[in-house]
């Protein structure tokens, strides 16, 4: 009996390697690695319906994706890798997994901020991190900039995420290359100063504003116009901050053809629809990211925020001084 | 060094080998050597420190987050400890009012993911969970309760999560020691709580210990929950510096410091066994009584036992319910639902039987020979246990890779084929990350049932003339039966709940229900995440059940004896 499972087991695992051998994709599908996670992406079929080219997903981590690209080196099936960061992008250019991509849709969609000084990735989506704030106990006058967290008014009333997260990261990045170390590690200072509430999750961290644990936070523009949207009478808003200065901290979910896709052309034919109005309005509407592309506009809910002067540090910075901002993190004890 | 060792010094002649116990020597440590290789990868890596790094850590944090993980494992350990064996003498040995029910229910958390049992609680206990918002409702809004978010949170969490694993081990450790041992000890003049202490916890030793351990080492390799309660341990510093700072080489570093914290626990189990026997002459004897408890005692036995069982258990699936109808209402099932499900029984199905068969290979081979190669070889392979799955998936992947590119370049010149990936695009590259992380929980279990099996019992088959393999199969194994039915249950909702190594290493595809689970959880869909949840604990609960029956005495088929009335 048992020879006999042993024997189905063993023609069970022969049958998946020939499985995996016949999977190659065929000319008319394209692989994509994205560490997006949404059931649904209306922007992907609408994509499938236009062109007839079949989309397959294969979801995971960034650093996974990574990995993965990384070890399958030119026998990758992978065609397009999307990340939910920039960092994450900028990290695969870096390790030679993406390759340049010379369009002229692509360069006139997507502005130059916005996308790879070396055309290797260009943003799709963009959200913003914010101050926000409980609108029953803060008035928006009593905040500036994002330093000014660091006040002591706000002492036990700031909520933050924790800062292994890559949200926070790429902030601190951001940070770093506009106003350099020493001044960026003074902000931070000053926002740990506060003993801020530190909470893994940024739906959480509004719930905690809302709820009256703290009365601002940083979080990303999409989870707070979600719960907008289920409930308009919940009470937290968001305040763009250094409107005088920088401007607010943007970062990109993007795109980037893989170095050896097999299907490079349809690749290309991807991103540049996902650049294009069509595709861009369905992401805003869809997950309330703000669209890249500067012509299309943003859902109205998001509308309604008003126009905010964005930060035009080419956001590849996010990337390169990642490793730099978890570092700084560590030293201040921002956990 | 380890008990079999220890057992043929005291037993005074050595355990009879076979023509060819060097045949199951060298299988063994040839497939310790396999499973090992992530695990070696790892401690590799130390060969070329990065430097930067290390200082950065030793600057800011190296010296909390070594303290955190070692509050970490004292307190988890002593929890589990505590109230598995607790639970299990409770229920083992007094009858009163719900026993039957605690008895198998009691090992119900097993089949929960220790990364949704840590969202649950938050979401129930949290400032902004009903409990509070309740609470504030009465008290009035400036109402602060100490923060779940905290080392003492994710301590309690997991030892409600992993005290299962005692409890199974204690209870059939309990159930098979001879009611004559307790009895004589008994008439010698040893009180109940002295004769429980004295001897019935000595005798019990093994599977306790191998309990902890394995408690411990799940606790070392948690990522989700220390992420959830934002506690820094190794194991989220691991992370942090593979995520963070771009550094896999690095992070693979700290990986191999928690493989020095795991060895460190498998010194303190070997040691704690020291050298004593820990068979006993007679398997069963004739069944005692349980004692009745009544009033105030039965009481607050079953009182204990549904508190318990309601916290770990019941609240959890409680809140999962309530999602999971409210889900459906809303959307229906999940697409593919039925595949995801068909995909992750499967997968445990086959990791089980694989890991099953392996821990019987591993411990027979050592209870042949204990050689000093192979022993050492085999604690070394089961120490995946303490790795992270995503740790372990990188160690299985980049030589899995490297191989893929070779059979495919050989292949290209052969046949002239492009096959691409053939190991790393199967399934059977995470078939084998499952055993390299699962083999400890096989691998104790399974030789905790060896170690009572007595060594005559060998002898004896060899002077009646059944050699090494012949023996096992028809002495050794149906004696086992019971601890390799538990052992394939328990890697099968091993199985059932993983979600790192899945993430990495699933071809494209193969999706489970832990990756549904992910992919709601990582864009703060609770709600969502409730249905496959649920279906993870769902069906891990048959699995878990068979735990259960491996504890009810069978016939006992190495003696032939008609079957003793049952304890129970």
């Amino acid at each position: 009996m048992s020879a006999r499972v042993g024997w189905l087991i063993a023609a069970g695992l022969l049958s998946q390697v020939a499985l995996a051998a016949a999977a190659a994709t065929e000319a008319t599908e394209l692989l994509i690695y994205s560490s997006r996670h949404y059931p649904q992406e209306p922007a992907f079929d609408a994509f499938a319906k236009k062109t007839g080219i079949a989309l397959k997903t294969f979801n995971a981590t960034d650093a996974e994706l990574f990995e993965r690209l990384r070890a399958e080196g030119e026998r990758t099936p992978a065609d397009v890798l999307i990340t939910v960061d920039a960092g994450n992008l900028w990290n695969a250019a870096r390790a030679g997994l993406l390759a340049a991509v010379d369009s002229r849709d692509l360069a006139a969609n997507i502005p130059a901020h916005l996308r790879d000084p070396q055309n290797r990735w260009f943003g799709m989506t963009v959200r913003a991190r914010t101050i926000v704030y409980n609108t029953k106990k803060v008035k928006p006058d009593e905040l500036s900039t994002y330093a000014a967290l660091g006040d002591p008014r706000w002492k036990g009333r700031l909520c933050l995420r924790t800062s292994t997260h890559v949200y926070n990261q790429s902030l601190l990045a951001a940070m770093i290359k506009r106003y350099g170390e020493p001044t960026t590690e003074e902000i931070v200072r000053g926002w740990v100063a506060t003993q801020p509430i530190l909470i893994n999750g940024d739906t959480k961290i509004l719930e905690a504003v809302a709820a009256g644990q703290c009365d601002v936070a940083l979080a990303n523009t999409y989870y707070l116009a979600r719960l907008v949207a289920k409930d308009p009478s919940f009470p937290v808003r968001p305040f763009w901050p250094d409107q005088e200065g920088a401007g607010v901290h943007v970062n990109i979910s993007g795109a980037g053809v893989t170095a050896h896709a097999r299907h490079r052309a349809e690749a290309i034919r991807f991103l540049e629809f996902l650049s294009s109005p069509d595709a861009q309005a369905l992401f805003a509407e869809a997950s309330f990211e703000f669209p890249a592309n500067p012509h299309v506009a943003p859902h109205p809910l998001l509308a309604k925020w008003g126009t905010f002067k964005m930060d035009d540090l080419n956001i590849a910075a996010a990337g390169e001084f990642q490793a730099a901002a978890t570092r700084l993190a560590d030293r201040v004890g921002y956990k | 060094m380890g008990s079999p060792a220890a057992t043929v010094a005291a037993s005074g002649s050595p355990t009879p080998r076979s023509r060819r116990s060097w045949l199951w020597t060298t299988a063994a440590l040839g497939t310790a050597a396999v499973v090992a290789g992530p695990i070696l990868a790892v401690g590799w890596s130390l060969t070329a420190p990065a430097w930067d790094i290390w200082a950065h850590l030793w600057r800011t944090q190296l010296l909390q987050l070594l303290l955190n993980t070692g509050q970490l494992l004292v307190g988890v350990g002593l929890g589990v400890l505590v109230l598995g064996t607790g639970l299990a003498w409770l229920v083992v040995t007094y009858e009163f009012p719900g026993r039957r029910l605690f008895e198998w229910a009691l090992i119900l958390p097993l089949a929960l993911p220790a990364y949704v049992i840590g969202f649950v609680f938050l979401g129930l206990l949290d400032f902004t969970g009903p409990l509070q918002t309740g609470l504030r409702a009465v008290f009035g809004p400036g109402l602060r309760l100490p923060d779940l978010r905290s080392g003492w949170g994710v301590t309690l969490m997991m030892t409600l999560v992993f005290y299962p694993y005692v409890y199974t081990l204690a209870r059939t450790a309990l159930l098979e020691q001879a009611p004559e041992t307790l009895e004589s000890a008994r008439c010698l003049g040893r009180t109940r709580v002295g004769a429980f202490v004295n001897v019935t916890l000595p005798l019990a030793r093994p599977s306790l210990v191998a309990g902890m351990t394995l408690a411990c080492m799940e606790a070392l390799a948690d990522f989700g929950t220390v992420a959830t309660f934002g506690y820094r341990t190794l194991t989220e510093a691991i992370y942090r510096v593979w995520h963070g700072m771009f550094d896999r080489l690095a992070a693979t570093q700290l990986a191999a410091v928690l493989l020095g914290v795991a060895f460190l626990l498998i010194l303190v189990e070997r040691a704690s066994r020291g050298r004593a026997r820990f068979t006993q002459s007679r398997r069963h004897g004739h069944p005692s009584s349980a004692i009745l408890l009544r009033g105030f005692r039965a009481a607050a036995a079953t009182g204990v036992c549904a508190a318990v069982l309601l916290v770990a258990f019941g609240l959890p699936v409680g809140q999962l319910l309530v999602w999971v109808i409210g889900t459906l209402r809303r959307d229906g099932l999940p697409e593919g639902f039925g595949g995801l499900l068909l995909n992750s029984l499967w997968l445990a199905a086959v990791s089980a039987v694989c890991a099953g068969a392996l821990a019987v290979l591993l411990g027979y081979a050592l209870r042949l020979e204990p050689s000093r190669l192979v022993v050492p070889a085999v604690r070394f392979a089961a120490m995946g246990y303490a790795l992270p799955g995503a740790v372990i998936a990188v160690g299985v992947l980049l030589p899995l890779a490297w191989l893929d590119h070779v059979l495919a370049r050989g292949l290209e010149r052969a046949l002239g084929i492009d096959a691409g990936m053939l190991l790393t695009g199967s399934a059977l590259g995470l078939l084998f990350a499952y055993l390299v992380r699962f083999l400890a929980v096989s691998f104790y279990t399974v030789e905790a049932s060896l170690t009572r099996i007595p060594r005559n019992f060998d002898e004896a088959a060899r002077s009646l003339g059944a050699g090494a393999g012949r023996s096992l199969r028809e002495v050794h194994l149906p004696l086992m039966r019971r601890g390799l039915l538990g052992a394939g249950a328990l890697v099968f909702v091993d199985v059932m709940k993983e979600m790192p190594a899945t993430l990495l290493l699933r071809p494209f595809g193969l999706n489970t229900l832990a990756i549904a689970v992910w992919q709601r959880t990582a864009e703060s869909l609770w709600q969502e995440a409730a249905v496959p949840a649920l279906a993870i604990v769902v069906a891990g609960l048959v699995p878990v059940a068979l735990i259960l029956r491996t504890g009810v005495p069978l016939a006992d088929s190495a003696t032939r004896e008609a079957p003793t009335p049952a304890r129970r």
